[in-house]
Formats: structure tokens, sequence, C-alpha cells
């Protein structure tokens, strides 16, 4: 096709498709901004014209720059890959990183300093947490794995992802998404479900960029010229998959009217919290250990220089954690008024669940047989292994608090705190810093990283504010389950509820000093992946065996 | 992974087609994941144990529903439990544990996940209508060791009437069984319970059993404030415990 006459160039199928759906979009905001009953819900209204209106001329433009031919999918017999779009989830998986972990740590203080709420709306913690979790989940983790899973099919498929303009759709179309859910939160529109807060119309768009990620991920992997899909695709693929079932389960609603940003969740009362808890632990199964586990699969072997320890256990850790999984949702609800036939469904798997999570941890970490030295030299390596231990350590402590006599005391309390941190500061946190301090090199084809020293400085800075993070949380945890159920020896409740928070002020101190640490080692990242994308002296300037090979 | 060709085909090599078929793939991670949830949540809709027979329980008024909505936007679900566990202590220290049938009409539920601050399942009634108002606008003039976030622009926001009434007709189309007299009388309802002197006050309380009318707030006009504890004021009072057959619902 390459040899026929000279071609038009001519506006293709899908840049008009595209382009027309942003003026459409564009019109129908305009229409709602114009019948708004809220002045938030009007902001919002303007953003998402605003942002079709640059998306539609991004469209256009981008027509107009390219030449005849739109990108190859092959030069010279090698997979031309399409790495713009991964380059910018990776930028913003830092951005969004820090901010989430900054607004975090300023909601620790708040515990500790009440008087930084500045008793003001958008400013009071009960509106900042749901932005700091947001964030971090679905900013910062969201777009890691984002960056990593669109790099990683590419490469075991040896292809050029799917799509022209729909990977780029995905990228920025998620990220707007994010826009609108954060700055959602700070102006009080949420649905009120824990890690589900944002509203209709954000979820109906995520659901929509949602979709075009699984075209672009199976169109993918349906184009790849390797005879098998690699693990870590399958655990992407699980992840995509299930976290559209969750979301379109847990986010049914009635808009109260489409001049509105309210709605009313279509569950209640004992079905909702089910529901919102096969949401929620899933979130944490799917979003925030299959995809990650793709990480381990792809990178941890990868830095290594190693196969991947068992390909037989890595099947068996596959099916294992995506049909384990789903059923641990009820251990968020002992001794609530969910029936106790489906809390003990929830503590029965989840007890069982930490036998598939100690496989993958296994297979992780005995990937680095034969190169344990290899921790000693290089601190990017070490810190995806330590975060697979940090994977172990909360796998185990998962199913012992959702054994019910000890979810007796953990529930409501910092230690469920702690826990989630525990993994998603050492587990995802870790996982992601070593996916991130690999790609950017590979990304703007640099040999190395700018400076390991820096690596080994932000691995032990955040490692010390993970301990201190955790065992804050621990202790205070631990501490007021216990005084809530102290009885004197005249029967009687020992301690007034309010001198149990009295109590915990120290431990919320030392936990937002953890916190701190943590957010000056993302910092010190930061820095080290600026200075190693824009340095000349670390560009590799041959072309050819420029990438690192396929898995 | 070389296999000779005569050797008998093991489990692993069955395996391949998850390997090689993108649809065998899929379809095998979407009936692994179905099971669990559906195991799990569909009895809960037809299992007619799931929710107690109780006395008393009732949609919201309208006010409270406001005040309901202000709860949910400020996040108080961040700290405030409103589930209360059949524990000793904490039926000693907060009242009779949660039933299902409490949060029968809340779309969405509140139990909450996090004690940062006491569960609020039962605090209608616990304290006086000053108390809330006054804590929520400054906790530590209140409880001096509280690290509550303070509240005090909601005593001077007016309630935005029209979305009250918006929001009614979506909680009728979620399943809340508000009646055509309830919804025709809305705003009028949700005006008359922060207003004792208004004339439709008695009308309130008879379409809304055990609905407390007050000027929650102590001012005038018709606030958040008045809105939020008017709902903080109900929580936990409308079951009647003492025609509660706590036998008769043993699940």
């Amino acid at each position: 096709m390459a040899q026929t006459a000279p071609v038009q160039k001519s506006l293709k199928a899908n840049e008009a498709a595209l382009g027309g759906f942003f003026a459409v979009f564009a019109l129908l905001w305009l229409y709602i901004a114009s019948g708004s009953t809220e002045p938030e819900y009007t902001f919002h209204a303007v953003l998402f014209v605003l942002g079709s209106l640059v998306a539609c001329l991004a469209v256009f433009k981008r027509y107009a720059a390219r030449t005849v031919q739109v990108e190859p999918q092959e030069i010279n017999g090698l997979p031309n890959y399409n790495l713009g779009p991964i380059k910018v989830a990776a930028v913003m998986a830092m951005f969004w990183g820090i901010a989430g972990f900054l607004v975090g740590d300023l909601a620790a203080w708040q515990l500790a300093v009440p008087a930084l709420n500045f008793d003001l709306p958008w400013t009071n913690f009960g509106r900042l947490r749901p932005l700091h979790t947001s964030a971090v989940i679905f900013a910062f983790g969201g777009n890691v794995l984002l960056a990593t899973s669109l790099y990683v099919v590419q490469r075991t498929c040896r292809a050029r992802l799917a799509g022209d303009l729909a990977p780029w759709f995905v990228v920025l179309g998620y990220n707007f998404f994010i826009l609108v859910a954060g700055t959602g939160y700070l102006l009080g529109i949420t649905q009120g479900k824990e890690y589900a807060e944002p509203e209709w119309y954000a979820d109906l768009w995520l659901t929509v960029v949602w979709v075009v990620y699984l075209l672009v991920f199976v169109g993918t992997l349906i184009k790849r010229k390797e005879p098998h899909i690699y693990v870590a695709n399958w655990f992407t693929l699980s992840m995509i998959l299930t976290i559209a079932m969750l979301h379109l389960g847990n986010n049914l609603t009635v808009p109260v009217s489409i001049f509105s940003p309210r709605s009313v969740t279509v569950w209640s009362g004992v079905q909702d919290a089910m529901f919102q808890w096969w949401y929620g632990h899933n979130a944490v199964g799917f979003f925030l250990t299959a995809g990650f586990l793709a990480i381990m699969y792809y990178f941890v072997p990868k830095r290594a220089n190693r196969p991947v320890y068992s390909y037989r256990l890595s099947i068996i850790h596959f099916w294992a954690l995506v049909f384990l999984y789903i059923w641990a949702g009820p251990h968020h609800l002992h001794y609530t008024a969910l029936p106790d036939w489906a809390q003990t469904l929830g503590m029965t798997f989840s007890v069982i669940l930490w036998m598939p999570s100690w496989g993958g941890m296994i297979n992780g970490l005995m990937t680095l047989a034969g190169a344990w030295d290899k921790l000693r030299t290089d601190p990017v390596l070490r810190m995806m292994v330590v975060s697979v231990a940090f994977y172990g350590m909360s796998t185990f402590e998962g199913p012992l608090m959702s054994i019910k006599a000890v979810n007796s005391l953990s529930h409501y309390t910092d230690w469920t705190v702690g826990h989630v941190h525990s993994g998603a500061l050492g587990w995802v946190g870790y996982v992601s810093f070593g996916a991130l301090y690999c790609l950017i090199p590979w990304l703007w084809n640099k040999r190395e990283l700018y400076s390991a020293r820096l690596v080994n400085w932000h691995f032990w800075v955040s490692t010390i504010g993970i301990v201190l993070y955790v065992s804050a949380m621990w202790v205070s945890g631990i501490m007021q389950g216990l005084m809530w159920r102290a009885y004197t020896s005249l029967g009687y409740l020992e301690y007034s509820f309010v001198e149990t928070v009295d109590a915990m002020n120290p431990y919320y101190i030392i936990r937002a000093i953890g916190g701190l640490l943590f957010v000056a080692g993302s910092l010190i990242m930061a820095y080290n992946l600026w200075k190693t994308a824009t340095s000349d002296a670390l560009a590799i300037r041959q072309s050819g065996a420029a990438a690192p090979a396929a898995a | 992974m070389a296999d000779t060709s005569n050797a008998p085909k093991s489990m692993w090599d069955k395996h391949k087609i998850f390997e090689t078929n993108v649809v065998a793939l899929i379809l095998g991670c979407l009936v692994m994941v179905s099971i669990g949830g559906l195991v799990e949540i569909a009895p809960l809709f037809y299992l007619k144990s799931t929710i107690e027979k109780v006395e008393g329980m009732r949609p919201y008024s309208p006010l409270e529903l406001a005040g309901r909505r202000i709860y949910v936007r400020e996040g108080c679900y961040n700290c405030h439990s409103q589930m209360i566990r059949p524990l000793r202590d904490e039926v000693e220290r907060y009242g009779h544990y949660s039933l299902a049938a409490e949060s029968m009409y809340d779309h969405p539920f509140q139990w909450g996940s996090k004690r940062t601050g006491p569960d609020l399942a039962r605090v209608g009634g616990k304290y006086s209508d000053e108390w809330q108002r006054a804590h929520l606008a400054q906790p530590r003039a209140v409880v001096p060791q509280s690290i509550m976030p303070g509240y005090p622009f909601l005593e001077k926001t007016e309630l935005n009437l029209g979305n009250v009434v918006l929001e009614m007709k979506a909680q009728r189309m979620a399943g809340v069984p508000y009646s055509d007299e309830q919804m025709t009388n809305a705003l009028a309802d949700l005006k008359a319970q922060a207003d004792p002197d208004d004339k439709g006050a008695d009308a309130v309380a008879k379409r809304y059993p055990k609905a407390q009318v007050r000027n929650f707030d102590g001012n005038a006009k018709l606030t958040e404030a008045d809105a939020l504890i008017a709902y903080l004021q109900v929580l936990g009072t409308l079951v009647d415990f003492k025609l509660y057959d706590e036998k008769a619902n043993r699940r």
C-alpha cells in the first residue's frame, strides 16, 4: 500500500469522529451550565466545556501537523512503540503522587492540630480525606497503572498500541476525570461512599474512558507478535475488567436532575453496605493489587535480569487471586447489621486469600534467586524487593484482621489506617517508585538514572517514614480499641470517648512526621527523575539497541 | 516448556488456551470474579431475614433529608460511624445495637468505617439543639479535647430549598416509599419543621411520626444548621425497641 500514487492528506474517520464528539460534548455541557442549580456544578460544567474545546482543537491541530501517513506500526521491522501517552501518564503519576501525599499529610496534621482545619468548608478534614484517598489511589496509582500497563503490553506483545487517538483519549480523559473528582470533593460534591465519592456525571465519564482503555489494551493483545500473552497482562486485564464491574455495580444512582450534581444511590442500607465493600475491598484487590502485581511480574524480572521464578506458580497465583479476592468484602462489616452468614463467608475467604498472596510474594522474591547481590548495588531493585516484602506483610496482617475476634478490636480504629498504609506506602508506593525509576530512563532514552545515590536517599528517608507511620498507628489503634472496651473494677466503662481521643495525640504527631518523611522522599524522587529526563549527558546517542529487549 | 508430542497432556498444557486466546482469558476472568459477588450480594435482596421486622421506621422528613445531605457533603462518615456492634461496651456506650432496618431508607448507607469521633447511630436526643449548634460551630468551646473541625458556616448558610424537593423525587425513584401527600407537601413540611409557629407544624408531625418540630439553630432563618441538627436529632430514635422481637429476628 506504500507504493500507491501521492495520496491527498485527508481527515481520517477517527479524527473526524473524535473531533465531532468533543464539539457536541462542549455544546451539551454549555446547555447544562446554563441551567445548573448550583454554582459548584456550573464550575464543573465550564470545565467540561473548556476541556472538550481543547480536545477538539487538539485533534484538528494534530491533523494539521501530521504528514499524509499516520504513525507506522513498524519501522525497519521493529515495532514502533507508542510512548507519548505513556510519558504523560508517568509525569502525571509523579505530580498527583506528590499532591496526594501532601494532602494526606495535611490531613494527618489536622488530627493532631485541629486548628489546621481553618473552619472553612473546603479545608475541613471531611473533605480533604477523600481528596487524599482518591488522589493517591486513583490519580497516582491510576496513572502509574496506565503508564506501566500500556508500556508492558506493547513490549510483551511486540506491537504498537492499538488505536491512534484512543491511547491519548484514555490518558488525558482519565486525568480530566481526576480533575473533576478532586475539585468536586473540595466543593462538597460527593456520593458519600468511600473511595467511590465522585458523582454520577464524573462516574459516567470515567466509564467511557475505562471502556476505551479496555479496547486499547485488548486490541494490543490481539495484534501481538508473541505467541503467548505474558503473565503481567493477565493481571492487568483482570484489573480492567473487574474494576469496570465494580464501578458499575457500586455507582448505580438516580441523578436528581441533569442540572444538578447530586444523585441518589439505588441501593440502600445493608445491601448498599455490601455493595460498597464488595467494591471497596476489590478496589484494593484489583486496582491496588492485581494491577501492581502486573508491575511486579514485568519490572522485577527485568531489573534483576532473571526469569520469573515459577511460571506454574504464577498461573496458580493469578486464578486463585482473582477468584478469592471478590469474596473478601464482608470482612469490612463484621458485627454490623450485615447477616452473619455473609460475615462468615467474608472472613473465611479472607483467611484463604493469605495463600495466593504469599504465593505471589514468593514468586516475586525468588525471582532474585542467584541475583541477591544486586540488592546491595541497585537501590531501584531494592525498592521493588522491599515493596514485595511489604506486600507479604500486609497480606498477612489483612487476613489476621479479618478474623472476627481480632476485628472486634481493630475495627473503627487506627489499626486499619496503619494496615492500609503499610500496603499503600510500602507495597503500592514502592513498587510504583521502582517502576517509575525504570521507566523514565527507558521512555526518555537515557542510559541510566541521574543519581543512584538520590534513589538511596529516597529509599531510606521514606522507609523511616513508613516505619514511623505504621508503628504509630499500631500503637494508637490497639490502644484506642482497648480503651473503648476497658472496664473499671466496679463494672463501669473506664474511659469516656473523648479521653481516648486525647490519648492518641502523640501518635498522631508521630504519624504526621512519618508522612512528612514520605513526602520528602517523593520530592527527592521527582528531582532525580526530572534531572534524568532532561539530562543531555545521559542520552543514548546511537539508535538501535537503545531500549531493553522484550521480556 | 518444550513438550514431547507423545507425552500425556497435563493440566498445565490445557492452560495454554488462556495464554493464547484473549477471548478465553476475558471469559475466564469474568466467570471467576462474578461468583463471589453473586453468592454474597444476591441473597441479600431475597432473603426475608436480611432486614428485621420493626415498628416505627419511616422515610426521612424533608428537613432531615436535607440535613443528611449536608452530613454526606461534609464527609462526616470519614470520622463517625452509624453502626453500633452487639458488643457489651458498645451497647453500654451508645445504646441498642444497630439493626439493618434502621438504615433501610438510607441511600447511600452511612455506617462508616472509622471512629475518630464517636458513633452517631443513636445520637438523636442525647444532646440539646443548643449543644449541637454550639458544638458544630466551635467544637472545642464545648469539648476542649475534641479534634473535630468547626462548621461555623452552617448556621450562616441558608438552606437551598429547591434541591430538597428534587432529591425527594429521586429518593422515591430509588425506592423510598414517600406518599403522594408527602411529595406535594414537601416544601411546606420542610419550612414548618424548623418553625414551631408555622401553621403546618402539626401536619409535619402527623406525616412523619416522631418528627421533632423546633427552631433547631435558634435563629429566624432556615439554615443548613437547622437541617443538620434535625437530622442528628432523629438518628436512632425511630424504632420502638419495646416492641422489637429479638428472637423472631435472629439471623
